[in-house]
């Protein structure tokens, strides 16, 4: 009998949860969907079930992010997984009665596949999922994120179980090596090195500390972990602290993340009445507990040394390395920082092996890659990937392609720290290495793709607004050079641009890169470098055509009517908020320049395309 | 335990755990500083002292990175030097062109960086920071965060040397600016008027503000001093210009207290200019030979214009030998009338350790008493 044997765990629940049989229905409570009032939803489907007296016989599960959030809120009916989308508390008389009841699949919810146009029954058939491979997020969509017995039913805290049981702490940092784990926290540190480290420094106490600050423009998939699957993290953790010999841990969540911190303190509060945490856990002698700490939402105090700093009361800054964390982290003691994912990944290592993880992704990248794909593609969302898959079938085949028939022009990885790639970098292989070695960063997560209507220096420039936004203000070329470059930038995006001024963007990167104390200020000129890189002659079009060739930048641009397509419905001189659009009825409009401020309203609004850019 | 390195070519033998800066003044190698100070934590912001360091994928701040054997160190690598006017350029540009009428113009370690690195004032057209001049009421401290370089010595200096902790930075990025408490007034975030965050202030954003406008650096005499409000014992520069004190700055090199004072020893300085003040001894008429005489030549002065001398209560302004002299008679004749032990001596904890030394010498040997006490406060 295992140690987790004598533990009082919901056996119950676990066998229904196993059952292949079993009648249930997942709804999506992900921060996403429940946004979309699928806590609604869910209420709905309940009430009609009650109303049936059925409520016995299916459950009606809360569960973490399917991914396709923009097709939310998700219901998704098992056992045979057909998946509803944008379902409303309105369609649960629909889902249960034609469904449940009638056993017929309500065809008005399916989700249509954009090429053919035909409704998709099950959730794996679904392009966006097609070419995925869910590791990390197994449980996501599966799982009551906050129900223990859940999480152990599928192998939850076994890993835990193996290591205080069969492995010395030396045996898992092999194990996690062995594997090639790299963090997913951005730079793709050998996870297993750095615990090494961390456990050779002969300094106590030691803290394992998680990094879920995660604050990326548009990036959700650390928050998306965390509410749908938390005890993966804190079973990592756990495993964690017994390799590096430490019996502290932190968890460092922004604050703007309520459900991810109400679902790991529900977690931690399980799994502490459970046993697998706190003192003495599983009766091993190994003693380990774990503190939420909410964090202001800084995107910097996601560098581990500002995080520290920030756990620590002090402000949000980050300390020059060396010493490492591993030598001397929060309260100067050893410390671990990982990611989230970092963290995740590892009890499913220590139960299915090394060699298992290995198998899945590239040899130097081993695993998945779990990123927020976002922009101009038509299917958004969370989505994870196998290492080595190419930029193109993320694009094409998960995302279905650009909307609208445009055509694609870069995508940005790393977010406001990567780098942008254009078409021809489209067959990259998608792990650190390769990103890298094309001229962009894997980062933690963040994917947006850009289609011909971007203007490529406000895509630029929009990224420098977030460092100069973000940037502690502590060393002088992040604090003011970010400034000067937006300066530069912004000029010329309104036409205003000068010659040399190309070459001040090169100064000042270079002056950011090489003066800047943390990795913020030294890769915030990325995007910029990068853009100029690949469409430096959108730029000299910007500096010395005065025109933007994408017809994006307000100052560049003016809109006109073209007369033979205008049919004079009037709907855009209503629409305009300037009242600069005039003409008679069924008669040719135009636009009266000097008024109009460019919004493209007007452009949005008509039907006969009649409204040019130029 | 010692390591080797390598600076500039040179073997430097430093203990473990220094930092390359410290390593390198070992060996008289100069690294340009600006948040740095010997009495303060280093925290690597300014980024003046960044140095090349062979293996090191970026230039390393000298003031935060220990030494390892066998390293190898260039402080003037094209890197660093491209990297420190770099940094200058950028502070400069968001820095008013004042140094025409500066308080600090000659003593200001931006100045002189400035100056070594060959960085002009740059004019460009983006923002510059216009914060109010001199906006904390309070009596000694004057702010101008527009000469602000957010290098943080203050903060430290307040929080790590006096233990006041009333400064902090407020906001980030470009808009990082330097608040007392929750962005309050000074004396409402628990200043107690020190001065050292004035001390510590490479540039002219903190200044003494009894000192506006009174004479720059080069244009006072700088005479050290002891204070002399306590025992403690603390030298300091009086600045004196046109035989006036201006303003006292404390001196690193001073044994007893570096750049510290409090508040009296840098701010209490005006009684000495008062118009009230004794500068000379008084000694009643009665006491005193030929005072028509001495008053009459000017050699001594009536007290109290009101008062004729011929009233022997009355004050005469004498010079010391002649008090002194009065003094040790009467001493002489309490002595010899009633012995030793009519005396009583109070010394005072305003004395210098020496001066109560002497003192005690005085007291035991001269007057021959072992009654002596001091006031053990101020
Ligand atoms: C400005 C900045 C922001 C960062 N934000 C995050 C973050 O939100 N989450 C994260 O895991 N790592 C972030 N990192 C990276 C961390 O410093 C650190 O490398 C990481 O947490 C280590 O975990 P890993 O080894 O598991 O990747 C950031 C780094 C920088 C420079
Ligand atoms: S590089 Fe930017 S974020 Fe990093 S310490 Fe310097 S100012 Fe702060
Ligand atoms: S005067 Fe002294 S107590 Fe007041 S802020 Fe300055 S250092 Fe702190
Ligand atoms: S006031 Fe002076 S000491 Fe304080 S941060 Fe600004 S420049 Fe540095």
């Amino acid at each position: 009998m295992g140690l987790r044997d004598q533990l009082a765990i919901p056996r119950d629940v676990i066998a229904t949860v196993k059952n292949p049989e079993h009648r249930w229905m997942a709804v999506c409570r992900g921060t996403g969907c429940s946004s979309s009032a699928s806590a609604e939803v869910r209420q709905a489907l309940c009430d009609e079930l009650d109303a049936r007296g059925l409520s016995d016989e299916v459950e009606i599960r809360r569960t973490g992010c399917f991914g396709f959030c923009e097709a939310g809120p998700i219901v998704v009916v098992h056992p045979e997984e057909t998946f509803y989308t944008h379902v409303t508390p309105g369609d649960a008389e629909a889902i249960i009665e034609e469904h449940v009841v009638g056993g017929k699949p309500v065809e008005g919810l399916l989700y249509r596949d954009i090429a053919t146009d035909t409704a998709v029954e099950r959730w794996h058939e679904i392009g966006f999922y097609g070419k995925q491979q869910r590791i990390l997020l197994s449980n996501c969509g599966i799982i009551d994120p906050e129900n223990i017995g859940h999480y152990l039913a599928f192998d939850g805290y076994s890993a835990l179980e193996k290591v205080l049981t069969e492995m010395t702490a030396e045996e898992v940092i092999e194990e996690v090596i062995d594997s090639g784990l790299r963090g997913r926290g951005g730079a793709g540190f050998p996870a297993g090195l750095k615990w090494r480290f961390a456990r050779q420094t002969q300094s106590w106490p030691k803290y394992v500390i998680c990094n879920a600050d995660e604050g990326d423009p548009g990036a959700f998939m650390d928050r998306s972990v965390l509410e749908g699957d938390p005890h993966s993290v804190v079973e990592g953790m756990i495993i964690a602290g017994y390799a590096i010999g430490a019996q502290d841990g932190y968890i460092y969540c922004r604050a703007e993340y309520p459900l991810a911190i109400r679902r790991l303190e529900i977690a931690l509060e399980q799994a502490r009445e459970l046993g697998v945490l706190g003192e003495n856990i599983l009766g091993s002698g190994f003693s380990f507990d774990i503190i939420v700490k909410e964090g202001a939402g800084a995107f910097v105090c996601g560098e581990e040394t500002a995080l520290m700093a920030s756990i620590q009361g002090e402000r949000g800054q980050p300390w020059p390395r060396p010493p490492y964390p591993a030598v001397a982290g929060l309260w100067g003691q050893p410390s671990n920082v990982n990611n989230v994912k970092s963290y995740a990944y590892t009890p499913r290592i220590i139960i299915k092996g090394a060699d298992w993880f290995k198998s899945v992704g590239t040899e130097e990248s081993p695993g998945t890659a779990v990123f927020a794909l976002t922009g101009m593609v038509n299917c958004t969302g969370l989505i994870e990937v196998a290492m080595g898959i190419t930029l193109r079938e993320i694009i094409y085949e998960v995302g279905g392609g650009i909307p609208m028939g445009r055509e694609f022009k870069a995508v940005q990885t790393g977010g406001p720290l990567g780098g942008c790639l254009p078409k021809e970098h489209l067959d990259t292989p998608v792990d650190f290495d390769s990103l890298v070695a094309a001229g962009s960063v894997m980062g933690s997560g963040g994917m947006i793709v850009a289609d011909e209507t971007t203007c490529m220096v406000e895509f630029a420039q929009y990224f420098m607004q977030f460092v100069c936004d973000e940037s502690c203000g502590k060393c002088p070329p992040c604090r003011i050079g970010s400034t000067r470059m937006l300066e530069v930038l912004q000029r010329i995006t309104d036409g205003e641009g000068e010659e040399g001024d190309l070459d001040e963007i090169r100064r000042i990167a270079r002056g950011m890169e090489q003066g800047s104390l943390c990795a913020l200020g030294q890769l915030a000129p990325a995007p910029v470098m990068s853009t100029l890189l690949h469409f430096e002659d959108e730029y000299k079009a910007h500096i010395e055509e005065g025109c933007c060739p994408a017809g994006s930048c307000r100052a560049l641009i003016t809109y006109e009517i073209d007369p033979d397509l205008c049919t004079g419905c009037m709907l855009c001189a209503r629409k305009c908020p300037s009242e600069a659009i005039s003409g008679e009825k069924r008669e040719p409009h135009v636009i009266d320049t000097d008024l109009c401020e460019r919004c493209g309203l007007c452009k949005e609004v008509c039907r006969f395309d009649a409204i040019v850019v130029n | 335990m010692n390591v080797t390195l390598t600076i500039n070519g040179k073997e430097v033998v430093a203990p473990e755990g220094s930092t390359i800066l410290e390593a390198a003044g070992l060996a008289d190698i100069k690294i340009p500083t600006l948040c740095h100070h010997p009495d303060l934590t280093n925290v690597g912001a300014c980024r003046m002292c960044v140095v090349s360091v062979e293996k090191a994928r970026t230039v390393q701040t000298a003031c935060t990175t220990p030494v390892a054997e066998g390293m190898v160190v260039n402080t003037e690598s094209e890197a660093a030097r491209e990297t420190r006017k770099f940094v200058l350029e950028m502070l400069l540009t968001d820095h008013p062109n004042e140094c025409m009428t500066c308080e600090v113009n000659g003593e200001c370690q931006l100045q002189d960086l400035a100056y070594d690195y060959g960085v002009t004032w740059p004019e460009h057209s983006g923002v510059l920071h216009a914060y109010d001049i001199d906006p904390d009421p309070n009596p000694f401290v004057f702010i101008d965060r527009n000469k602000c370089i957010v290098c943080g010595r203050c903060v430290r200096a307040c929080g790590e040397i006096q233990n006041r902790d009333v400064w902090t930075f407020a906001q980030r990025g470009f808009k990082t600016r330097l608040v007392a408490g929750a962005d309050q007034f000074m004396l409402d975030a628990n200043c107690e008027s020190c001065g050292q965050c004035v001390a510590y202030c490479p540039v002219g954003a903190l200044f003494d503000k009894m000192s506006l406008g009174l004479g720059r650096p080069n244009q006072v005499t700088k005479v050290r001093t002891t204070c002399s409000y306590c025992g403690v014992g603390c030298t300091f520069d009086l600045n004196v210009r046109d035989g006036k004190i201006v303003r006292v700055s404390s001196a690193e090199d001073s044994a007893v207290n570096g750049l510290s004072l409090c508040v009296k020893g840098r701010y209490g300085y005006d009684y000495v200019h008062h118009p009230d003040r004794l500068t000379r001894p008084l000694v009643r008429a009665k006491w005193l030979a030929n005072v028509e005489s001495k008053v009459e030549t000017g050699q001594w002065r009536a007290y109290d214009p009101d008062r004729p001398i011929s009233d022997s209560e009355s004050l005469v302004e004498t010079d010391w030998d002649t008090a002194l002299d009065v003094v040790a008679s009467k001493f002489t004749e309490v002595k010899e009338t009633y012995g030793n032990d009519a005396f009583a001596v109070l010394a005072s904890a305003k004395c210098t350790n020496e001066e109560n030394y002497l003192f005690n010498k005085f007291t035991r040997q001269v007057l021959g008493t072992n009654t002596i006490d001091h006031c053990a406060r101020l």
